[in-house]
């Protein structure tokens, strides 16, 4: 057991006091960070970055893994309590985390989703440390084809599985898929559906239209209601946690099939977001009484949560292994590691030892430090919600429009998030579902140019996603996914018929 | 991933610092703009007539320097960008910090985009390259580095075409290899009508090889898919390819200049940079090489690019600069003023006829 062995070389590297305190700050810094909505993973990690640059690499990359757990964490409770998911992959935590909220069951669901990321990461950790170098080697296989394929999966099982009517998801998608495409086409090289302004260059950026649809609309909405906040104070007492996991094991295929899809996806590297929406609709698809789903069911809280952790930590294995980030943390994690001096590549293994080892024995410490601190301290962060919404709502609308603008320093982004939060308010208005849209959104691009550059390679054929294995098993496994309702009439014949999808 | 593709990254907090993000203002929105730009102004004012009342050495930055990174993180300008605010920031080059600021979006028209709307602001400084001449050709950004204020080129960067090392081991082989397959050869490259597009193309008609160009979005990208088999050679920048040639995935064939890489250190167990032959040496005449360029915005006072032209003249004697130059094998040189302006109309000549040529150009 070489692995096991440098394991424990890396805990040695890192059981020093002024380590576990760095971690600890981090911690700290990064459940602050993550609590308030828009700002979350990326952002944090980006602003928190500079603090690291005079710490010897190691210790640097501690902290910040640490800002990282934190903000996770963090993300986590605005979710639940606030129904604003901090990041994209929080967004299937609202589903069933803001109803038990609202139920009065917010401890519950804390507890509930702290437990499985701690789970999910902790599985796709120990993945890390056994397999390495064949990962590495298996994320290789990854060409266009393969990419598109994995992106094909997520979309199909959106439909296919979704609880919402088939056609509000399609019209949903096909949104998500258009605004995707406004900005540089990578593969032309051409500007699309820009109509001569700079401002749309960029294109939307997939944050600001998160923060939008989800944070604007629900203050918007919630006022309609006339101004009374539908979260509910948390204060998580021993006796919660204890009581949730005791009911842990019942929910084992749940977290495993989730800490699957999510490693799966992670390295694979479909990533974060379309893991925990997966996780999420694979648990309702395969649960006795789908139907339940969506009204504050303490599985909805576990699937995603696992599946999105167990992605977010395998995502660092490609980053670490192949310099290619898999999420957008990760991304800047990687700049940190080139401020250092560490070229990120199949060398760093061989010639960093102590500090690839240092930075996943972190990931064990971090995250056991992190559950302990996140669960004695909601209470402090939570506390916001006993402050009257008219006070809250401001603050948040604020916060919102910082984290928008701090995204790419332009004052054009808050506009754009307002707008989407309009839209997200129309949206829920007449029940069109928003996850199929946002993920599009993240998505469409990347399928798009995975899909053209398999159709450039192959010459515009399109049994090359059926050239292997590997691509033509995912590609059918998407294929059945979509026509999943169909399918499972067929096999379920008259006995046991399918309810109609509701909208 | 367009997401990453800007982040603002800041070297060292400081009361600085919290007026950075209210400046990034684009000139068009004056209305939103004013209101949080007068106090920043206005302190800034005062400290700059604090700082240059006594001394009349000229012009000095009184605000952190954002270096505008025209592409994503861990590119060869960032790299680039990294290295310099080390060094920097090791040998005591300036007084306020240095900020890489990367503005990769839309295959970084959007850093010329930001450069061009900052016009007066010293503080900005946009490490170029082609892309300066053939973003506005082939996708019609209404860009042109005449606008800008030019400080000073800084390094030449090569163009290498490698393949993958289970593939064939000379150009010969390569070449013969490529008109021989079913299908044509895949070549992967950073972005769409770009130099690596162009190199293919030019490759194309030297050798009458057919191949189908894949245009990735970064040049780690092109590499990892080329050591995956998925395509069948590219033509990165050694800095790209760097990592994966040590770990013995890759193979050069030969280097897209007049003559061999200067650096004779071994790189990998047995070969060095100047091994790598010319692709003119193995009967393939194309040659191109990249500038990296400092520019600031428009219509900044001599003053201002005078303490520029001095920071990079500096820059390039640090030990940082050297050591960096010759790990990502770069081309050392430094132009400035006429030198430079008479450098850059023939680059953007040069670069305009391979364009069309290789019709690019959009109409």
């Amino acid at each position: 057991m070489e692995a096991f062995g440098l394991l424990v070389h890396g805990f040695a590297v890192l059981l020093t006091g002024k380590t576990l305190v760095l971690m600890m700050v981090g911690l700290v810094l990064g459940i602050f960070v993550g609590v308030l909505p828009g700002l979350g993973g990326p952002n944090g990690v980006a602003i928190l970055l500079p603090l690291t640059f005079t710490m010897d690499p190691t210790s640097a990359i501690v902290m910040l893994s640490c800002i990282y757990w934190g903000a996770l964490f963090g993300g986590a409770i605005t979710s639940i309590l606030f129904n604003i998911p901090g990041e994209a992959w929080s967004v299937a935590t609202t589903f069933d985390g803001y109803p038990m909220a609202q139920q009065g069951r917010a401890a519950e669901a804390l507890t509930a989703a702290f437990t499985s990321s701690f789970i999910g990461s902790l599985v796709a950790v120990l993945l890390i440390t056994f397999l390495a170098p064949m990962i590495s080697s298996f994320a290789l296989k990854f060409g266009p084809p393969e990419f598109f394929a994995v992106y094909l999966l997520t979309f199909c099982s959106f439909v296919g599985l979704g609880r919402e009517a088939k056609h509000k998801t399609v019209i949903s998608m096909s949104l998500g898929l258009l605004l995707a495409g406004v900005g540089m086409d990578t593969v032309s090289g051409q500007l699309r559906m820009t109509f001569g302004s700079a401002e749309l260059l960029r294109g939307i950026n997939f944050l600001v239209a998160v923060i939008g649809l989800f944070g604007i609309s629900e203050i918007l909405l919630t006022m309609e209601e006339r101004l009374a906040l539908l979260g509910h104070a948390a204060s998580i007492s021993l006796r919660v946690v204890l009581s949730v996991w005791r009911d842990l094991p019942r929910y084992w295929v749940t977290l495993v099939r989730s800490s699957f899809i999510g490693c799966w996806l992670g390295i694979t590297p479909g990533g974060a977001i379309a893991a925990s929406f997966m996780g999420y609709n694979l648990a309702k698809r395969f649960a006795k009484n789908p139907d339940s789903f969506g009204k504050g069911r303490i599985e909805g809280v576990f699937a995603p949560e696992t599946a999105a952790h167990a992605s977010g930590t395998s995502a660092l294995l490609p980053m670490l292994a192949l310099g290619i980030p898999g999420s957008g943390t990760a991304a800047i994690l990687l700049g940190g590691l080139m401020v250092w001096g560490l070229n990120p590549g199949p060398l760093l293994f061989v010639e960093h030892k102590d500090f690839v080892w240092g930075l996943i024995a972190s990931m064990y410490l971090g995250n056991v430090v992190g559950l302990v601190l996140v669960l004695t301290t909601v209470p402090i962060f939570a506390s916001i919600l006993r402050v009257p919404f008219a006070a809250v709502a401001p603050m948040i609308v604020v916060s919102c429009a910082i984290g928008a603008y701090a995204i790419q320093n332009a004052m054009f982004d808050i506009w754009l998030m307002l707008g989407f939060g309009v839209v997200g308010y129309v949206f829920k208005k007449i029940s069109i579902p928003l996850a199929p849209f946002t993920l599009a959104l993240v998505l469409g691009n990347r399928a798009e140019d995975a899909f053209r550059l398999s159709m450039i390679g192959s010459g515009g054929d399109l049994r090359v996603f059926w050239s292997n294995g590997l691509v033509g098993s995912i590609t059918t496994l998407a294929i059945v996914l979509l026509f999943w309702p169909l399918i499972d009439k067929l096999f379920s014949g008259v006995g046991r018929l399918q309810p109609p999808a509701e909208a | 991933m367009r997401r990453n593709a800007r982040l603002l990254e800041l070297v060292r907090i400081s009361p600085h610092n919290a007026p950075i993000n209210s400046r990034h203002h684009k000139a068009n929105k004056k209305q939103g703009t004013k209101l949080v730009r007068i106090p920043v102004k206005a302190v800034g004012a005062a400290t700059a007539l604090l700082l240059s009342a006594p001394a009349f050495a000229g012009w000095e930055p009184t605000k952190p320097v954002e270096i505008v990174v025209a592409a994503g993180a861990g590119g060869a300008s960032d790299q680039m960008a990294r290295m310099m605010q080390a060094a920097i920031q090791k040998n005591n080059l300036m007084k306020q910090p240095m900020v890489v600021s990367l503005k990769g979006g839309a295959s970084g028209a959007e850093a010329l985009m930001y450069m061009k709307s900052s016009e007066g602001d010293p503080n900005k400084v946009l490490i170029a390259y082609s892309l300066i001449y053939m973003l506005p050709l082939s996708a019609k950004i209404p860009f042109n580095w005449r606008e800008l204020t030019p400080v000073s080129v800084i390094a030449l960067d090569q163009f290498v075409l490698w393949d993958n090392s289970a593939g064939p081991k000379t150009v010969k082989e390569f070449v013969a290899a490529a008109k021989t397959a079913s299908s044509p050869f895949k070549m992967g490259g950073t972005g769409s009508k770009r130099e690596d597009h162009v190199l293919t193309v030019f490759l194309e008609q030297k050798t009458g090889a057919k191949f189908s160009y894949l245009p990735y979005k970064s040049g780690g990208e092109a590499a990892t898919q080329l050591v995956g088999n998925h395509t069948e050679s590219n033509v990165n920048n050694p800095s790209e390819n760097l990592e994966v040639w040590r770990a013995g995935q890759v193979r050069p064939l030969c280097v897209f200049d007049k003559e061999r890489i200067s650096y004779t250190s071994k790189v990998t167990d047995t070969q060095s940079w100047a091994d790598i032959p010319t692709c003119k040496e193995e009967g393939v005449d194309v040659q191109y090489l990249m500038l990296r360029a400092m520019f600031l915005p428009g219509k900044v006072t001599p003053e201002q690019q005078a303490f520029y032209v001095e920071l990079f003249q500096k820059v390039t004697q640090t030990p940082e600069y050297k050591e960096y130059m010759e790990k990502q094998a770069l081309k050392p040189i430094f132009l400035t003023g006429k030198d430079m302006v008479k450098f850059l109309e023939e680059d953007d000549a040069l670069n305009k006829s391979l364009m069309t040529e290789a019709g690019f150009v959009a109409k």
